[in-house]
């Protein structure tokens, strides 16, 4: 699975398409491990092209959420997360953890 | 259908759901339920049933019927204990979220029927069964 990553001045973009599911959560993990290890925190994921998420991908970005709130340097923002996957995330109550918006140049300006 | 059990055959599997409940007539939603709860099984098939890739294969088949659909996998591998799983922890703050029992709770909440059996002959049968709302 192909993830784009672009830096910012204030934060990092990550944007990827299809199916992240257990076969391929290693490769955004991957994306977000690192720029969190390089010391950057706020992340905007743009999910525009993603259209399934198993709970696997959540936990990708359960854990970089974790991670960049810790000592509250930053945040993970969500873009655009189809309807499908916003219902499901929501019914296990996980929607609540992020932040989401309907376009990336609002989640860039967010921070 | 069958299809080897590794992590690169969830896309197929998952295709080959959805192929035939679009053909059922079921909706987008039902359809996305429906993948989401067929892909959290079989990753569980995968990691914990047979203990890794390739160690066995998936047959999974499907049944329409006038209201409902239901999808049937079997494999070999470990038992499962349905009941063991725990409940996940949810609803709580962000540090203290696990994901353990996240995906066994997903699939009993996007399907409307689960059912496990083990066979006589060691095959473990896993029934989901989704109706149109």
């Amino acid at each position: 699975m192909e993830v784009t990553t672009s830096q910012y001045k204030r934060c990092d973009l990550i944007k990827t398409s299809g199916r992240v599911d257990s076969s391929t959560a290693p490769d955004l993990e991957e994306a977000f491990s690192s720029i969190i290890d390089s010391g950057r925190h706020k992340v905007v994921f743009d999910m525009t092209d993603v259209n399934f998420m198993s709970s696997k991908a959540w936990w990708v970005l359960i854990d970089a959420q974790k991670k960049c709130k810790r000592y509250n340097r930053g945040e993970v923002i969500l873009v655009k997360v189809q309807e499908n996957i916003r219902d499901s995330l929501d019914l296990v109550g996980m929607g609540s953890y992020f932040q989401m918006f309907d376009d990336v140049t609002a989640a860039v300006g967010s921070f | 259908m069958v299809f080897p059990g590794r992590l690169t055959s969830l896309p197929q599997i998952c295709e080959f759901i959805a192929e035939t409940a679009e053909r059922a007539n079921f909706g987008n939603k039902a359809v996305y339920q429906m993948q989401l709860a067929v892909d959290e099984a079989c990753t569980n098939i995968i990691e914990h049933g047979y203990g890794g890739e390739d160690k066995g294969d998936i047959d999974c088949s499907v049944i329409i019927g006038q209201q409902d659909i239901t999808i049937i996998l079997r494999v070999r591998g470990k038992s499962f204990k349905m009941e063991k799983v725990p409940q996940p922890k949810l609803n709580v703050p962000l540090e203290e979220l696990q994901p353990r029992g996240v995906g066994v709770f997903l699939m009993q909440q996007m399907m409307d029927e689960i059912r496990y059996e083990r066979t006589s002959d060691s095959e473990n049968v896993l029934t989901m069964v989704k109706r149109k709302s």
